[in-house]
């Protein structure tokens, strides 16, 4: 709490800038749950407030007693499940992710897949056509198609559900020591329970969330890695409460352990807990740092005991899962909507044609003897059956196939995702998985991608790369003698025992320098690199492994390290280091911690020899106002300062100070009684701090490179080609995050960067604006005026403390807690004009920011926690209507990927949670490039154009019956055969389309690449929408009528070319039939613009299917053995022999496709799309494609002065270096040093 | 010229480097198989339509299609054809009596002669067809109304006809056989025709088989039991309730052409697409040294029976020669030189534009 009143009262953004606002991670359904029972609001900023977690009475519903597992079977806890079943609250350990057993599939798939109307509305047709008064065609033609769509689903669910038993089963059978009949015993996951006392070895998962007894390490520490939570590789550290460390060491102590302990209800907050513990009589408080959750893992701790809290499902990881929200794709929206048009259109159509003939009946029909059914029907209940029969008839409008076909699409194009060598990550073995296989279009039409920044488009690896020392810049490539090097050769530490393998340097002139022991100044670098830090180091196999706080720190050791400086050990007190040649053991007297107001952090050590120095390291801009006047170096460091900063290099600046015995003294009095302060101790902390960190004297400055994976400014800059907006929210601070848009290409020079307050003052101004005009609603449609009417571009980075101010009260469904805070408190006291006033003018403001911040070319959101990134990309979702894409690799980033339309995880690395929570996931952020260009591209072309030609052919092949009617008296009389009608969309039509939707390649992948543009008409939306809907509707129209009315007009009147039976119904219906499949299976070809043999082989082998299958049916023998079924003998030869049947049949095809061909010919050349562009040139461009090399990497740097100071570090360890843990019992100021470190301010 | 080429096989992607995980074989690896068709890169023809494609096609289908066209329109004008409308709806027709006092019960038939006057001799071999209109023969249920299996001689179906056929199922407590409306309906109006040369009135010869489908006559269509006594095989069945004889009747004196069999009951029962429609009634066959029916007077003899007023329907008789193509139908000659010419048309306006255009798309400058 003390740090944020620091914050506010240095005066920076408005609201806090530096410290996340609140991190509560509700996913939105549960916030609808707890609404009510939660009344607690996010903490507010106000100075001095009471931390926001209060432990009242009312959270404690949740107790348990250890070592008694039948106490939590009593009755009291139980819960009614279902009637007269009870079960405990208290879950087992064991998880369920499967939805079928052996015995429930059947019924619950079936269940699951009548739940979708498609399918139901065809079990409703099955069941028309039983009913004999109405049945216009036999039940097969339904029956056949529905059970086929009905198995293909069902065996991919049944795939589905196998794999999601055996990583249940994986996980539950995993083994964990657990303290039963007094020893510990081999037990699986599933079988411990709440109130069991557990032993974890290291490497342990940790199976439940557990409060922690005691452990083999010192004071009862325990080293955790918490990746699999929040994606940090950095470990975290949690300690038993002092008494159970004393008490509970041995097994017998444990068997004998009797607590109670009372804590809050299971929740989904990994950043909170409380609770209490009752043991003999006496109450010890409990809180997150004493709790392991599920999901991490134990580090550098031998053996460690915990006490079961929450199990299975009650886990924190657990509750974090949220239910995974259903995602569908725009088209997918569409495709429903468009699917209900043509019901409308169906029940339309058949409503006319009933009408039709009740009409014809009642002045003809009823005339006609020969028609008379013995019945006594009116023409009004003749028509409603005939309504009922024409829904039968037409209901092939209505493709029955067109889910499951574009499930086996989709299937498909996941497939081709997953092979793609070029998303392939060689060094982890990772190839890109689709773990989604519904959404593959979608990621053609993405226009916001939302990215984490730590793992995502950095690797998160730190890396020393310069330094400036006494003025001199050492760190490009350069031989020992000085000489300059075009390329790197990495130096060669082969002379220290110590140094670290991974770690690269390509100056060999620094490393003769340190070698020479020449330079004083070099030497003092290195060596205040090596004491100054709170790194702790462990030797494993007699290799050192350094723990770091943050990787920056870890890398300025480590090159200490690398440089001859070795950081040996450190005590309470003291650290040893080696120097060169020697051992040196210095005594810390005092350890001055970072934290990111100070912004450095500096030890006072006391030299061998007696003799007392200050070393410090830290920003740019605060050493410099602290060094003394005598300073060297100034001016040399500051200019490389700048060149570091534009290399986007993290900077930080080193110097040091002799202190005088006497002076030490007087301040260690200082110190010692602020540190024991009682009343706001950082600050009394960080004033005396200030007295002694001055006249500081510089040696130089460290340049450390936040490694950006490969590729991302080019993926970036091709993706922006695209037309896509690319935000990056990150928990990181402020300057971190600007750097790294710096050096992803993200913001450059010749950007307008707004901040905050620049952005609050656009807000208010418009806010005012509109205030007063708001009298006159009437025009809304005014286009809004741009918020940056300056030419140029422009870049937004904003924090999370100022989105809070946005995003605050953005639900609805919050506003009656704040009406019941409203009674409490008054409002935050700040009228001022543009702010707003209501629910309204809230929304407003957020419309107005998401408007400006899609102006800005980018947009960085640093320090903004989980639920604000997921508030984010639903602002954008709700008011931009766009389609959004959100990539991360850590827990931090659950949220978001689960609210953006898009999921991508990074996958590969520690963490999971990200990956498990994902719709796509691979190993590098550059694949997102080819993911959304090529496989999303092509993906959603296909899509449309499957869609398109799907509506098309059907519309084509049922409309016939349409024009039909109108010779037939209305009278539901089916213009084919009955099997055509059958096999018409599984055999005859499906497959050239099919292979089309998972083929069809307009350009091939590298000029899909090379000309981003060719991604914008996704994002539009252009290729299928409710006018591409209709015109396929009216292309199918068309080409019903020509095959209809061609035949027709051949029939008419004539005969047979024997003279023979010359005009008959069954002659007809082969005409038309016949037409129609070669019109479609030609439509088809003229679609495929990419032919393979594949293709070419499926459009013919449909035409012979069809004419194979035809002659089959007529053929005499089926007719002997079937004569009812099999009614069309001999029609197929007697008609195909006809040459005047064969010119109706090509006149008819000919007359379908012309039209189609001089339109797509037109279009073409009239308004070609950049698409038909790079098709014709596309011979010339494949040619450029292969002379060119990829283009020059990107030029760094244009000469801006900005400060490249950003060091990812939190608190250090300070606290538990030098003051052990007694800091850390008193529970005001551990607030703020656990936060930080558990949050970990670098995510 | 169609733009179209081959897709070289590219080259493997960046990675090719296996993962540095052990040996050959050791660890199984991940990675992806670098086949052509995972890889989506099978060789493959990408064609797009160009003018260079498009506009010859157009002209070649014009120029392909025009004398089609014309060829179809020359022969069906060529077809000699003649029509007479025998209903008597007019009072001056020759049938009005008949069809003013026809009804199914009437026991005696009611004949009416029609004269009729051919200009032009027929040659070869000359088709009479009867014709009717506004006849919904492919009204759904009547089209339903038959049972295949009884049809094709099946012994259970004869005694039993399927549902389909109700109500004509049955008469009298019997199964009908054939049953169905198809059926029942049969067209029975009896044609003859004579030649009037010169005072003598001589009958032309008709022959009454050869008009139906083989397949139809030899294989969807077959007498119970056999075809020996036809009398025995159709004993227990009615017959359909419009007929004045029995099935078994319908041609006593040619067993080869009687019970289902019968080539006049076969042609009715294969039903008419649209509501206007020809059946085959008769042939006369070609003379070796005459022209087969030669120009004059003639005079068509109908033993009026079959009632088509009630629902204004008409009843025609076709005498008609017949080419490759069948009878005449100008229709698909129109329609070919339509389309044909529309193509022209097409090729050339088609031409224009693209001279005016083209350099929109060959301007290949696609801003990146």
């Amino acid at each position: 709490m003390s740090q944020r009143q620091r914050a506010d009262s240095t005066g920076s953004l408005g609201p806090d800038d530096e410290v996340m606002p609140y991190s509560d991670d509700e996913t939105d359904d549960e916030l609808d749950a707890s609404s009510e029972g939660e009344p607690e609001e996010p903490p507010e900023h106000q100075p001095g407030a009471q931390p926001p977690v209060d432990t009242r009475a009312s959270d404690l519903g949740w107790s348990v007693k250890s070592n008694d597992r039948a106490y939590h079977q009593l009755p009291e806890f139980q819960r009614k499940v279902f009637l007269f079943i009870k079960k405990s609250k208290y879950s087992g350990n064991g998880i369920k992710t499967y939805k079928y057993n052996a015995l429930t599939f059947i019924p619950l798939n079936l269940f699951e897949q009548f739940k979708r109307v498609a399918n139901l509305y065809f079990l409703g047709l099955l069941i028309l056509q039983i009913i004999p008064a109405i049945t216009t065609l036999p039940w097969y033609t339904t029956l056949v198609p529905l059970v086929l769509v009905l198995t293909i689903t069902a065996v991919k669910d049944l795939a589905d559900d196998l794999a999601r038993h055996r990583m249940d089963k994986e996980i539950n059978n995993r083994k964990t020591e657990v303290l039963l009949d007094g020893g510990f015993q081999e037990t699986k996951w599933m079988d411990m329970q709440v109130g069991d006392v557990v032993r974890l070895k290291k490497n342990d998962f940790v199976p439940a969330d557990i409060l922690m007894l005691s452990s083999s390490n010192p004071n009862s520490l325990c080293y955790v890695e918490t990746a699999e939570l929040d994606g940090e590789t950095n470990l975290k550290f949690k300690f038993a409460l002092k008494i159970t460390d004393e008490k509970l060491q041995q097994e017998h102590q444990l068997a004998q352990f009797e607590a109670m302990i009372d804590c809050e209800e299971p929740n989904n907050r990994l950043d909170k807990f409380t609770g209490t513990m009752q043991w003999s009589r006496h109450s010890y408080p409990v809180d997150l740092d004493n709790i392991l959750l599920r999901g991490c893992k134990i580090r550098n701790t031998d053996v460690c005991h915990g006490l079961v809290i929450f199990a299975g499902a009650d886990t924190k990881i657990m509750r974090n899962g949220g239910k995974t929200r259903f995602k569908r794709t725009t088209i997918d929206i569409l495709m429903n909507y468009m699917v209900y048009a043509i019901f409308a259109l169906l029940i339309l159509v058949a409503l006319g044609l009933a009408i039709g003939h009740g009409f014809w009946y009642k002045h003809i029909g009823s005339l006609a003897w020969y028609l008379y059914d013995g019945k006594t029907y009116g023409s009004l209940y003749r028509g409603f059956l005939s309504f009922w029969g024409y829904i039968i008839v037409l209901n092939t409008m209505v493709p029955i196939s067109l889910y499951v076909s574009v499930e086996i699409i989709r299937l498909g194009q996941s497939k081709f995702i997953n092979w793609d060598l070029q998303m392939y990550y060689a060094e982890k073995d990772t190839p890109a998985k689709a773990r989604t296989t519904t959404l593959n279009e979608q990621l053609g039409q993405i226009e916001y991608i939302f990215t984490d920044k730590t793992g995502t488009l950095t690797q998160n690896i730190m890396a020393f790369k310069k330094c400036n020392i006494g003025g001199k810049t050492y760190g490009n490539p350069m031989t020992a003698k000085g000489v300059p090097l075009d390329r790197g050769k990495p130096v060669d530490f082969g002379w220290n025992p110590y140094a670290d393998p991974k770690f690269e340097f390509m100056d060999h002139s620094l490393v003769a320098c340190i070698r020479s022991q020449q330079d004083q100044e070099t030497l003092e670098f290195f060596k205040l690199l090596s004491l100054c830090h709170t790194v702790m180091v462990e030797h494993k196999e007699g290799e050192l492994v350094y723990q770091a706080a943050s990787p920056d720190e870890g890398a300025l050791v480590t090159a200490a390290r690398n440089f001859g400086f070795v950081f040996l050990n450190r005590t309470q007190d003291t650290i040893t280091i080696k120097e060169l040649d020697h051992e040196a053991t210095y005594q810390v007297l005092a350890l001055l911690d970072f934290n990111s107001d100070r912004k450095r952090m500096s030890v006072i050590l006391k030299f061998p020899d007696g003799r007392i120095r200050l070393y410090c390291k830290g920003a740019d801009t605060v050493i410099y106002e602290r060094l003394s006047p005598h300073s060297l170096h100034q001016e040399t460091t500051q200019t490389s300062l700048d060149i570091f900063a534009n290399e986007t290099l993290r900077t930080l600046c080193l110097c040091y100070k002799d202190i005088s015995q006497a002076e030490w003294d007087a301040w260690s009095r200082k110190h010692t009684a602020a540190s024991i302060a009682t009343r706001d101790r950082d600050a009394a902390l960080d004033q005396v701090y200030e007295q002694i960190e001055n006249d500081l004297l510089m040696i130089g400055a460290s340049a450390i490179e936040d490694k950006l994976q490969d590729g991302v400014p080019e993926a970036i800059a091709n993706l922006a080609k695209a037309d896509i907006k690319i935000w990056v929210l990150t928990g990181d601070k402020k300057e971190t995050a600007e750097n790294i848009g710096f050096s992803c290409q993200l913001l450059t020079d010749n950007m307008k960067i707004h901040y905050g307050e620049d952005v609050n003052e656009k807000l208010r101004v418009r806010q005012a604006l509109r205030r007063n005009v708001a009298p006159t609603f009437g025009n809304k449609k005014k286009p809004a005026e741009p918020f940056f009417p300056e030419a140029g571009k422009n870049a937004l980075v904003i924090t999370g403390g100022w989105l809070n101010e946005i995003l605050y009260e953005k639900k609805k469904k919050r506003r009656r807690l704040r009406l019941r805070r409203l009674g409490r408190r008054t409002l935050p006291a700040s009228p001022t004009d543009g702010q707003p006033i209501n629910d309204f003018e809230k929304e407003m403001r957020q419309v107005d920011f998401v408007d400006m911040a899609c102006e800005c070319e980018a947009v960085i959101c640093c320090r903004v926690t989980p639920k604000q990134k997921a508030n984010v990309v639903s602002l954008v979702k709700k008011y931009k209507k766009a389609v959004t894409l959100s990539i991360g690799d850590g827990a931090n980033d659950v949220n978001m990927i689960k609210t953006a339309d898009i999921g991508v995880g990074i996958s590969g690395q520690e963490g999971m949670q990200a990956v498990m929570s994902s719709d796509y996931a691979f190993a590098q952020f550059r694949y997102l490039e080819r993911l959304l260009l090529v496989h999303g591209r092509w993906s959603y072309i296909r899509m449309c154009k499957f869609l398109r030609y799907f509506f098309f052919k059907n519309f084509a092949f049922t409309l016939v019956h349409f024009w039909f009617s109108f010779f037939n008296g209305f009278s539901a009389q089916v213009a084919y055969e009955d099997w055509f009608i059958t096999l018409y969309n599984v055999c005859y039509s499906s497959f050239p389309v099919l292979l089309v939707g998972l083929m069809d390649q307009d350009v091939n992948d590298k000029l899909s690449l090379k000309f981003p543009k060719l991604y914008i008409p996704g994002q539009k939306g252009e290729l299928f929408n409710f006018k591409k809907f209709f015109i396929s509707l009216f292309h199918g129209i068309f080409v019903s009528l020509i095959i209809f009315f061609i035949p027709y007009g051949a029939f008419l009147q004539t005969m047979g070319q024997d003279g023979e039976a010359p005009s008959d119904y069954q002659s007809f219906a082969v005409v038309t039939a016949s037409s129609l499949i070669i019109t479609v299976n030609l439509q088809i070809s003229l679609e495929t613009s990419y032919w393979t043999f594949v293709n070419c082989f499926a459009v013919l082998c449909s035409m012979a299917i069809y004419f194979g299958i035809m002659f089959d049916i007529h053929s005499a023998g089926i007719h002997v053995i079937f004569p009812a079924y099999f009614t069309f003998t001999g029609t197929a030869s007697n008609a195909l022999r006809q040459p005047y049947l064969w010119l109706t049949i090509i006149l008819t095809v000919g007359i379908s496709l012309l039209p189609v061909i001089c339109l797509q010919f037109l279009s073409a050349t009239i308004w070609p799309s950049v698409g038909d562009k790079v098709q014709r040139n596309r011979k010339k461009y494949e040619m450029e494609a292969e002379e060119e090399k990829r283009p020059p990497t990107f030029q760094r740097g244009g000469g801006s002065r900005r400060s490249g100071y950003a060091f990812s570090h939190s608190r250090g360890y300070a606290d538990l270096i030098s003051s052990g843990r007694s800091i850390r019992r008193r529970p005001t100021v551990a607030g703020g040093a656990r936060n930080s470190i558990r949050e970990g301010e670098n995510i | 010229m169609m733009a179209s080429g081959y897709n070289a096989k590219e080259e493997d992607g960046h990675h090719s480097g296996a993962p540095g995980n052990g040996g050959a074989g050791a660890v199984k690896s991940k990675k992806p198989d670098n086949t052509a068709f995972k890889q989506q890169r099978l060789p493959a023809w990408q064609p797009i339509l160009t003018a260079g494609t498009v506009l010859p096609a157009f002209f070649v289908i014009g120029l392909i299609f025009i004398p089609i066209g014309i060829g179809l329109f020359v022969t069906s004008n060529n077809i000699k054809e003649f029509e007479i409308d025998y209903t008597g709806i007019e009072a001056s027709s020759p049938c009005y009596n008949c069809a003013q006092n026809y009804s199914w019960n009437s026991t005696s038939s009611c004949t009416c002669k029609v004269p009729f006057t051919l200009e032009q001799p027929f040659e070869s071999n000359v088709f009479m067809y009867y014709g009717l209109s506004n006849f919904y023969q492919n009204h759904r249920r009547y089209v339903k109304s038959r049972d295949d299996s009884q049809l094709n001689g099946d012994l259970t179906s004869l005694k039993s006809p399927s549902k389909e056929c109700d109500p004509y199922r049955t008469s009298d407590g019997l199964p009908i056989a054939p049953c169905g409306a198809i059926a029942n309906s049969l067209f029975n109006d009896t044609l003859e025709l004579y030649h009037l040369s010169n005072g003598t009135r001589t009958a032309v010869v008709l022959m009454k088989k050869g008009i139906a489908w083989w397949t139809d006559k030899h294989v969807k269509f077959r007498n119970p039991g056999g075809n020996d006594n036809l009398t025995l095989a159709f004993q227990g069945t009615s017959k359909p309730v419009n007929w004045k004889t029995p099935v078994f009747e319908l041609d006593p004196n040619d067993p080869d052409n009687n019970g289902f069999i019968n080539e006049d009951f076969i042609v009715w029962m294969r039903t008419a697409a649209l509501p206007t429609f020809r059946k085959l009634y008769r042939i006369i066959q070609k003379k070796v040294d005459a022209p087969t029916l030669a120009s004059g007077k003639y005079e068509l003899e109908v033993s009026y029976n079959y009632p088509v007023r009630s629902f204004d329907g008409r009843k025609r008789v076709i005498l008609s020669t017949i080419s490759w193509m069948g009878g005449k139908n100008p229709f698909l000659g129109i329609a070919y030189i339509t389309v044909g010419s529309v193509c022209f048309f097409l090729a050339v306006v088609l031409l224009i534009i693209h001279h005016k255009y083209d350099n929109r798309c060959s301007s290949a400058d696609i801003p990146n």
